[in-house]
């Protein structure tokens, strides 16, 4: 089923209540940066990768790394919508005893590896990569970085490897939302350039709206260029979404009170009305 | 003009190693790689990663015959061990070979989460582990990986005996969907008396009730060594152990040493703290069993500079200090 831009756009809105729904109920999570990279995730989901439920266990389905493994909440609520298990499961999620830990683990269906510790997503994902190419297998690896994680060297190792084994099935996503839990990036350690930066490393480089599903859609749905590995940095907002929460560092990790959830939620609550005019 | 490498052994010892009836060995990195390069020519999803690394463990050969299965990621070891787990995940029997020094130090995160948390089957192997590097000094010891890596869930732990025990080792670790560690020297080591081998339980080399030495790796020659010097030279019969896998813990061997015999000795290559002797001491210590108990290792401290035989020797890691050790506890 192929859905349009204004599909995907009421799933975002869909996405983010849910977002803030289970990080209100556990009281914890990593909101900002969940809602950051959400319509980056609706993309691969529901429109360019070919994982579901049933071909998960399959060694042909594409695969998905998140990186930053802490913006959990947004790969759960997107995993629940494409079946992978109820989204009322997520009741639990942090809780005494839960699989749904604070960050990725395989114990949850449709997860690839365990992450959290950040700067080990590129690294394994080039391995997956490699072994695409040792058995001509026609799947892609997808792994989402954080913009503050590439100051990890591990990157920068893996990055490497990417291009000496020109690794053109790897397409590794920047969630390039400028900040990070101490401030913005820039000011944390800077890392801008980053597209020379990926340039010289031997990858082929896109800067996207990281909210606009088609230009996000034509960069993630085939390499950039063959040959080389594909790194595509998603200009996004942090917080994206709920106005008072989009590029204010605070909401790294911050749970909204009673009183900003309700806001919130209205916020996200007129959205969706919109879509449901238009769609 | 270079000196000979001084040996591990002693004149006296490598007689007792004759009159056993012992025969020299290879080193056991060549018995890995040899095995490892059989496997894999039955089996083209065994995969051997290198990190600039495929010299130093002894895979060239490897590297020649199935150019095809090996995956060289450069003087990279966080990304070695990353690469290694999506290797894994995507269907490959990886063993990852670097030397046990920086693989369990520079990668442990990677070896915590994207190994053994993520239960990634890969095999990690530790070549040139311990002091075998000798007098290149403390930043190519892996003194450390045995307290690093018991402490980490799902991960089983082995440092083979002999080529015998490095042989099946690594036949185990083909044929066992987990992740494993494998530690071992480069120096050539003794053929030790057969005995059969099982992933997690000790071999017995020696009988005895009087004293128990438990061995881990290359240091169990010198245990085997000591227990005949004490049976010749003090009537002394004493109970040998090769414990080479570390985790899980042979617990059950441990304690009959501890019931049966009055002193037990540990030996192992490695920090005395964290690793098998205080492995062995925590199972007594939780048990009824009481014993004298002794842990031969590296101390806390600068370690002294030399071969690995000249360490060894000071830290009493040889016939001689093990039969001394012993005779002490035991008085
Ligand atoms: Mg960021």
């Amino acid at each position: 089923m192929a859905f349009t831009d204004q599909q995907l756009s009421k799933k975002s809105w869909q996405y983010r209540r849910q977002t803030l729904e289970i990080i209100k109920h556990a009281g914890a999570g990593h909101t900002g940066g969940s809602l950051s990279c959400l319509d980056i995730l609706n993309v691969l989901y529901n429109r360019v990768m070919n994982v579901t439920p049933e071909n998960f266990a399959d060694a042909s389905r594409d695969r998905y790394v998140q990186s930053k493994g802490h913006s959990v909440e947004a790969l759960f609520v997107v995993l629940a919508d494409k079946g992978f298990f109820p989204f009322s499961e997520l009741e639990t999620l942090c809780q005494y005893q839960s699989h749904f830990v604070g960050h990725p683990t395989r114990k949850v269906g449709g997860v690839e590896q365990n992450t959290g510790a950040l700067g080990h997503g590129l690294p394994i994902s080039v391995g997956m990569a490699i072994a695409g190419k040792m058995d001509d297998a026609n799947y892609r690896v997808y792994t989402l970085l954080g913009d503050g994680e590439l100051a990890e060297g591990s990157n920068w190792e893996a990055a490497l490897a990417a291009s000496h084994y020109q690794l053109d099935n790897l397409t590794a996503i920047i969630d390039c939302n400028t900040l990070q839990i101490t401030g913005h990036t820039r000011d944390v350690m800077n890392n801008e350039p980053l597209d020379e930066k990926f340039a010289a490393f031997g990858w082929a480089v896109r800067r996207v709206d990281g909210h606009d599903f088609a230009a996000l859609t034509e960069a993630l749905s085939s390499p950039l260029e063959t040959g080389k590995p594909s790194a595509i940095i998603a200009e996004t907002i942090k917080g994206k979404g709920v106005s008072f929460m989009e590029n204010v560092g605070k909401w790294h990790h911050g749970v909204p009170s009673d009183e900003e959830y309700q806001k919130a939620l209205a916020e996200i609550a007129a959205h969706l009305a919109e879509c449901e005019a238009t769609v | 003009m270079s000196a000979p490498a001084p040996s591990l052994y002693s004149e006296n010892a490598k007689q007792i190693a004759a009159g056993l009836g012992l025969k020299m060995g290879r080193p056991n990195l060549e018995a890995f790689a040899d095995t490892l390069l059989e496997l894999a020519r039955a089996d083209r999803n065994i995969i051997a990663v290198t990190s600039d690394s495929r010299g130093s463990g002894k895979l060239t050969p490897f590297g020649q015959s199935l150019p095809k299965q090996i995956v060289e990621m450069g003087i990279a070891e966080q990304n070695l061990v990353g690469v290694a787990a999506g290797l894994a995940s995507a269907g490959k029997h990886v063993f990852a070979v670097s030397p046990a020094c920086f693989l369990t130090a520079r990668s442990l995160e990677q070896i915590k989460n994207d190994i053994a948390y993520s239960d990634n089957p890969v095999t990690l192997v530790g070549i040139s582990a311990g002091v075998s590097y000798g007098a290149l000094g403390t930043t190519h010891h892996s003194l450390h990986d045995f307290a690093a890596l018991r402490a980490i869930n799902n991960l089983i732990v082995i440092a083979p005996a002999d080529n015998f025990e490095t042989q099946a080792a690594v036949k185990f670790a083909a044929a066992t969907n987990k992740p494993i560690y494998l530690r071992f020297g480069k120096a050539p080591i003794y053929e030790l008396p057969v005995a059969p081998f099982e992933a997690g339980r000790a071999r017995v080399l020696r009988a005895g009730n009087d004293a128990a030495l438990i061995a881990s790796g290359e240091t169990a020659i010198h245990a085997l060594l000591a227990a005949e010097w004490l049976a010749i030279n003090h009537n002394m019969q004493c109970r040998v152990l090769s414990l080479h896998t570390i985790k899980p813990l042979d617990t059950e061997v441990i304690l009959a040493c501890a019931k049966d015999c009055r002193a037990v000795t540990t030996v192992e290559e490695h920090m005395i703290y964290g690793g098998l002797g205080e492995a062995c001491a925590g199972v007594i210590a939780q048990s009824d069993a009481r014993c004298k108990f002794k842990i031969v290792g590296i101390p806390d401290e600068y370690t002294v500079t030399g071969s690995q035989a000249d360490i060894f020797r000071h830290y009493g890691i040889s016939m001689e200090g093990l039969a001394q050790t012993a005779l002490t506890l035991i008085a």
